[in-house]
C-alpha cells in the first residue's frame, strides 16, 4: 500500500515539475519574443525567425494542403451518405465550411506540425544539450530560450495561423469538388453559400485555437529537448515523447476551447 | 587575492557525493591542471566554476563574486570574462566556424561589422585557421575544431580561459600542437588558464600548478616538481599507470572460463 501510495506521490511530483517547467519557460519565452521582432529587435534573431517560418509554415503547406483536401472529401462525402436520404444535399456545404473553419483546419495542422516541427524541435535542442551546445551558449552569457526557443515560438505563432487558413481553404475546396460532382453545383454558386454558412466568429475562434496550438506544439517540443540526459538515444526519446504529449495536449486544449466558446455563446 | 576561489564546495546527485568539500585558489596568470581519472569529479567541478550547475553547498568565488549566490545579470557579467573550449568543441551546427566565432562580439558588442569582421579573422589567426573560416563545423577535424573552440572562446578576450579535456580523442602530434597553443596564448595575452584532462604528458607540459583529484577530493595541490615527486599511493598509481582493481581479474577470468563450457561454444 506505502509502495503504491509512493508511486502516486512521485508521478503526481513529476507532473507538477514538467507543468511548472512548461509555466517557467512560457513565461521566459513570452518576455524573450520582443528580441525576435523585426525593426525593435535583434536583427540576428528575426533572421531566424524567418528561417524557422520556412520550416514550419512553407515546408509544410504541401503535406497540411494534401491532409485539409483528403479531409474535406472524407467529411463531404460521410455527411453526404447521411444527409442525401433526408434529401438535405445542402448541409453538406455548411458541414464542410464550418466544420473546418472551426475545428479541423486548426486541429489537422496542429497535428501536422506537431509531427512536423515539434519533433524536430526536440531533435534539434535534445542533441544541442548532447553536443553541450546549450551549455556553450550558457557560458557566453546567452539565454538558450530567447537564443532558441524564441525565434521559434515567434515563427509557430505567425506561420500555425495561416497554415490554419490555408488548411481551411484547401478542405472546403475539397467539398466543393466533391459537391460539383454529386450534385453539378458550380465551384462559384458553392462559395457563395459557404461565405453564407461562415462567420467571422467561427474563424477568429479557429485562429484563437491555432495561435493556443502553437504555444503548445513549441513549449512542450523545446522543453523536451531541454530535459535531454544522456546521448543520442535519450534524443529519440525526447522526439516521440515531444509528438505523443504535444498532440494530446492539443486535443486536451481544443476540447477546452470549443467548451468555453460553446458556453459563452460563441458557437 | 585568487581571481577564483573555491570553497568547502560540496556536490551530490541522487545522495551520491561527487564532490566532497573541495576547497582551492587559482592565482591570477597561472595555469592550473585538474587532474584526476574518469569519474574523479574534475568535469564536475568545472561546471560549478563555470556556474552551470549549483552546489549542495560551499562558494565559488569567480573575481571576488561568489557565483553559487549572485543574480543572473552578475552571473551574465562574469561569464563575459570567461572563454570555455569545451571537451566536443560545441561548435553550433548551423553556423560557419567565422560566424561562431562572431557571435559574441555581435551579441554582447556594439562594434561595427567590419571591425567583428577583422577580429574574428585575427582569433581565427592565432589559433592557424585564418583560412578555414567559411567552414561548417562538420568540414573540420577533430583538431580542427577544437582550435575553432579556442578562438571562439578567445572571442570576448577573457581573462579566464578554460579548456575541458583538449587532448580528448587527438593523436599524440595534434594533442601536442594544442598544448603549445594553450602555452603561446598564456604567454601572450597573461590569461588565467584552467585544463580539465586526465593526460599526463599535456599536464606536465601546460601546468603551473596542478590539482589532482580522486573521488571528489583533492589528494595534492602542487606545482608539476610536488605532484611528480609526491609519495601518495594514488597519485604513484595515477602517474606510473598502474591498473586498478586486480583482485577482479580472476573472476573475470572464472566467468570466461565458464563461458567457454556452454553448449553454443562446445557445439
Amino acid at each position: 500500500m506505502a509502495t503504491v501510495i509512493e508511486g502516486i506521490g512521485r508521478k503526481t511530483l513529476n507532473q507538477l515539475d514538467y507543468v511548472g517547467g512548461l509555466s517557467i519557460q512560457m513565461w521566459a519565452a513570452l518576455r524573450a519574443v520582443g528580441a525576435s521582432l523585426p525593426l525593435v529587435g535583434n536583427r540576428y534573431r528575426w533572421k531566424a525567425s524567418v528561417g524557422q517560418m520556412l520550416q514550419i509554415g512553407v515546408s509544410a503547406l504541401p503535406m497540411v494542403g494534401l491532409m485539409a483536401v483528403c479531409s474535406g472529401f472524407i467529411l463531404a462525402m460521410q455527411g453526404a451518405s447521411e444527409l442525401r436520404r433526408l434529401g438535405a444535399m445542402h448541409y453538406v456545404i455548411d458541414l464542410v465550411a464550418v466544420g473546418f473553419t472551426r475545428e479541423l483546419g486548426p486541429l489537422l495542422t496542429a497535428i501536422a506540425v506537431s509531427g512536423r516541427s515539434g519533433s524536430a524541435f526536440a531533435a534539434e535542442i535534445g542533441t544541442m544539450r548532447v553536443t553541450e551546445e546549450i551549455d556553450a551558449l550558457r557560458v557566453m552569457a546567452f539565454e538558450p530560450v530567447e537564443f532558441v526557443l524564441a525565434p521559434k515560438y515567434l515563427a509557430a505563432l505567425i506561420m500555425v495561423p495561416c497554415l490554419s487558413i490555408a488548411s481551411n481553404v484547401c478542405g472546403i475546396l475539397a467539398g466543393g469538388i466533391f459537391m460539383f460532382f454529386s450534385t453539378h453545383l458550380g465551384l462559384g454558386l458553392y462559395l457563395q453559400y459557404v461565405l453564407t454558412s461562415i462567420q467571422l466568429r467561427d474563424v477568429i475562434s479557429g485562429l484563437i485555437k491555432s495561435l493556443a496550438f502553437a504555444t503548445i506544439i513549441v513549449h512542450v517540443g523545446c522543453l523536451e529537448g531541454f530535459r535531454v540526459h544522456g546521448g543520442p538515444d535519450a534524443v529519440g526519446r525526447s522526439t516521440t515523447t515531444a509528438v505523443v504529449k504535444s498532440t494530446f495536449l492539443v486535443i486536451v486544449a481544443d476540447v477546452l476551447f470549443t467548451a468555453i466558446f460553446y458556453l459563452t455563446g460563441k458557437h | 587575492m585568487p581571481i577564483i576561489s573555491i570553497r568547502d564546495l560540496i556536490v551530490e546527485y541522487d545522495g551520491r557525493r561527487v564532490l566532497d568539500g573541495l576547497s582551492l585558489d587559482i592565482e591570477q596568470g597561472e595555469t592550473m591542471v585538474l587532474l584526476g581519472g574518469s569519474g574523479s569529479g574534475k568535469s564536475t567541478l568545472l561546471r560549478q566554476i563555470l556556474g552551470l550547475e549549483r552546489a549542495q553547498s560551499g562558494s565559488v568565488f569567480v573575481k571576488g563574486i561568489d557565483i553559487t549566490r549572485c543574480s543572473q545579470a552578475e552571473l551574465k557579467l562574469i561569464r563575459r570574462s570567461v572563454g570555455v573550449a569545451f571537451q566536443s568543441a560545441a561548435l553550433f551546427n548551423s553556423f560557419s566556424v567565422k560566424e561562431n566565432v562572431a557571435l559574441a562580439l555581435r551579441e554582447h558588442t556594439s562594434l561595427a561589422p567590419s571591425i567583428i569582421d577583422l577580429m574574428v579573422w585575427m582569433k581565427l589567426a592565432v589559433v592557424g585557421l585564418a583560412e578555414f573560416g567559411h567552414l561548417h563545423p562538420q568540414e573540420l577535424s577533430g583538431g580542427m575544431k577544437k582550435r575553432a573552440a579556442v578562438a571562439r572562446a578567445l572571442a570576448l578576450d577573457p581573462e579566464i580561459l578554460v579548456f575541458d579535456e583538449p587532448s580528448a580523442g587527438l593523436d599524440p602530434i595534434v594533442a601536442a600542437e594544442l598544448d603549445e597553443l594553450i602555452l603561446l596564448l598564456k604567454k601572450a595575452f597573461h590569461m588565467t588558464v584552467i585544463v580539465v584532462t586526465h593526460e599526463l604528458p599535456s599536464a606536465f607540459r601546460i601546468a603551473d600548478r596542478i590539482a589532482m583529484l580522486y573521488n571528489g577530493a583533492f589528494l595534492a595541490v602542487g606545482t608539476k616538481d610536488e605532484i611528480r615527486n609526491s609519495e601518495h599511493p594514488r597519485i604513484r598509481q595515477f602517474l606510473d599507470r598502474v591498473p586498478g582493481k586486480m583482485a577482479e581479474a580472476p573472476a573475470v577470468t572464472a566467468s570466461f572460463e565458464k563461458y567457454l563450457q556452454t553448449p553454443e561454444v562446445n557445439l
